[in-house]
């Protein structure tokens, strides 16, 4: 696909010799995992080399919805004529791909969706059959961009739904698309989620991931494969099963606390696993309570309390830990652990007094 | 009645030679599902604890006259294994694995639609299904589940699965069959697909469907159930307070662009007359004045 000539650069040296090679006038574009980047200042038009230098320096280390720039791209700049959108996403309610295309390019699809949801054309393609160039010419018709960009934005459209598919994106979007006033159609900026399912057959995404901001907790918890994402509060959260470590999240705000995390720790609850999540609740300064939410599906009662157990003896946990045991030989799991229960180590019966008696603690 | 499954259906595990698949497959038939063969191309004519491996789904089926299949292998081979299935003259398959990539389940989702009409596939990344007394197929595990009825249970998570199961049998509540439908984004049976069979099925007389964020399954299952269910329902829905743009774990479960969110579920079942709890006990509760009533 078409795209402007460019190159990366680190620090703010480094995008001045990348603009003096490309010639003036660049853009200078943040680089990080999030949308919204050119209302956050992101992204500036630099006409002479001392602009280069000044919004560089602005750029590099601007944060960005919590992500810090750590790199720019130094990109030639374009006559844009016009500006358009396109995407592939999946639909989950069709269980097809969605390709929208739309000639109000150059902002968030979303607010063209919600203003002016007629200004999208939308395909929808049958993952078996693939897109074919007929329906894709159609589709082009149907978003009414004019006749000078009609074959370029096809040639680009087929090529776009390639990259989704044979990269496993779940979305590649290009926005915008641009008209140049000698009638070319150019890619200027692009979007792609990639899936992360997909990894055993794309071996190179592993150097993205690398790239993903995280903080320091998220990359401790993903060191130990641990489901885990951080939040604001004070009330760690440790339960078996996303949707157990949703609903403790839920029930902690619900009364009157706040959670540190989700975190899911699978179905299993053996000693190496708890303790792997104990230490990166315990790393959390923000925390000041501790909340184990486990239910015994296959895994037992009592493998679970020694689990917790063992784990203890491990790491040192800082916090005060409130447990609920419920599921499969949960009475048993229960006898384990009340000789050793302490002002550190509380058991409630339910989920909603265990929340409770975490937040207090947490208070 | 049980939906999907009874006690007469015999079942082959794709993968009953691996670690996983023996060992769920040894706990399904100690409860009491008939778990007929197992597949695997090169170890045809060995068998695992007794029951007899083929060298595919359709040399199975045949030898066994088998009508389901599960699938325990990794998430690379799934495509191949459903489809396999399907050929092989299976007509309802129970995908267990997890991380299977999304381009994949929307392929064989489609080819199954087109190819094989009557193919019911459950999941990928889902826990299974299980008709407590007659069936267990997956890692369900079947002793917190009460048999008989009135209830029928669906749901997106494995855990609140087990949840719901467990809070039903400790207020002495029965439960007909108990569908997990998985977390992925483009699971094979949905929530309208198990509400329209438990509508169907006369010994359900309550349907309990526990979701969570992302996507839109919830709310067209909300549109469903206000013009074509007449039992009751209740509900949950996991992921209230969830960030938005991050996976909660399922990779299904993210709120994008301020769509998915449980509000908004919650909001589109309450309309549709479903009575929707704040937690998985509260939900069960409810279930429980449900069946005071019926």
């Amino acid at each position: 696909m078409p795209t402007s000539p460019g190159q990366i650069a680190f620090t703010v040296e480094e995008a001045v010799r990348a603009a003096e090679e490309l010639g003036t006038p660049v853009m200078v574009k943040a680089q990080v995992h999030t949308g919204g980047r050119g209302k956050a200042g992101g992204v500036k038009f630099a006409a002479t080399i001392e602009d280069v230098r000044e919004h560089a320096t602005n750029i590099l280390g601007l944060d960005i919805k919590g992500h810090v720039v750590g790199r720019v791209w130094i990109e030639k700049a374009s006559d844009i004529a016009e500006e358009y959108y396109a995407s592939f996403t999946l639909d989950r309610s069709a269980k097809k791909h969605l390709g929208m295309l739309s000639k109000e390019g150059g902002v968030e699809i979303e607010t063209v969706a919600e203003e002016n949801p007629d200004a999208i054309a939308k395909i929808w393609v049958d993952p078996v059959d693939g897109l074919t160039e007929n329906e894709c010419k159609e589709w082009v018709t149907a978003a009414a961009l004019p006749d000078q960009a009609f074959d370029g934005a096809v040639a680009i459209l087929m090529k776009l739904y390639e990259a989704y598919t044979t990269g496993d994106a779940d979305l590649v979007e290009i926005n915008p698309l641009i008209l140049t006033p000698e009638g070319k159609v150019h890619v200027l900026d692009a979007k792609v989620t990639l899936d992360g399912n997909s990894v055993f057959r794309h071996e190179d995404y592993a150097k993205y991931d690398e790239t993903q901001t995280r903080d320091e907790r998220e990359t401790a918890a993903h060191a130990k494969g641990l489901q885990y994402v951080g939040l604001d509060g004070s009330v760690g959260v440790i339960a078996n099963g996303a949707g157990l470590a949703m609903s403790t999240v839920d029930v902690i705000n619900q009364v009157g606390g706040s959670p540190a995390n989700f975190l899911d720790i699978g179905g299993g609850a053996n000693a190496d696993v708890m303790a792997g999540a104990l230490e990166v609740i315990n790393n959390d300064p923000n925390v000041k309570a501790i909340f184990i939410n486990i239910f015994g599906g296959i895994t037992r009662g009592e493998e679970v309390a020694n689990g917790i157990l063992e784990a203890m003896q491990r790491v040192e946990i800082e916090s005060p830990i409130v447990i609920r045991l419920d599921g499969t030989n949960a009475d048993e799991g229960r006898a384990i652990l009340e000789p050793n229960l302490s002002d550190a180590l509380l058991m409630e019966a339910t989920m909603l007094d265990a929340a409770k008696t975490a937040v207090e603690l947490a208070q | 009645m049980s939906i999907f499954v009874d006690e007469t259906t015999k079942v082959i595990y794709q993968g009953l030679t691996g670690s996983q698949g023996s060992y769920y497959g040894r706990l399904n038939r100690e409860y009491g599902t008939k778990v007929v063969a197992g597949t695997h191309p090169k170890k045809a004519g060995t068998d695992v604890d007794g029951v007899p491996i083929y060298a595919n789904v359709a040399e199975a089926v045949q030898a066994t006259g088998a009508t389901a299949s599960c699938i325990f292998i990794p998430a690379a081979g799934v495509r191949g294994a459903v489809m396999e299935a399907a050929e092989g003259g299976v007509t309802f398959i129970v995908a267990v694995t997890e991380g299977v990539p999304a381009h994949d389940e929307a392929h064989f989702y489609n080819q199954l639609k087109r190819d094989f009409p009557d193919v019911q596939l459950l999941g990928p990344n889902c826990p299974g299904i299980i008709s407590p007394g007659k069936c267990n197929i997956g890692i369900t595990a079947g002793h917190i589940a009460k048999a008989g009825g009135p209830v029928g249970i669906v749901s997106r998570s494995g855990t609140l699965t087990y949840q719901a199961l467990y809070e039903l049998k400790q207020k002495d509540i029965g439960v007909t069959t108990c569908v997990g439908i998985g977390g992925d984004p483009v699971p094979g049976t949905s929530f309208i697909d198990c509400l329209e069979a438990f509508e169907a099925d006369p010994e359900t007389k309550a349907i309990m469907m526990i979701g969570e964020i992302g996507g839109s399954a919830e709310e067209e299952a909300a549109e469903y159930i206000k013009d074509h269910v007449t039992k009751p329902v209740s509900s949950y829905i996991a992921g209230v307070t969830a960030p938005p743009g991050k996976k909660m774990g399922h990779a299904g479960a993210i709120v994008s662009g301020g769509k998915g969110t449980a509000q908004a579920k919650m909001e589109a079942l309450e309309a549709a007359g479903v009575r929707v709890g704040n937690n998985p006990t509260e939900a069960g509760e409810l279930m429980a004045e449900i069946v005071a009533t019926l």
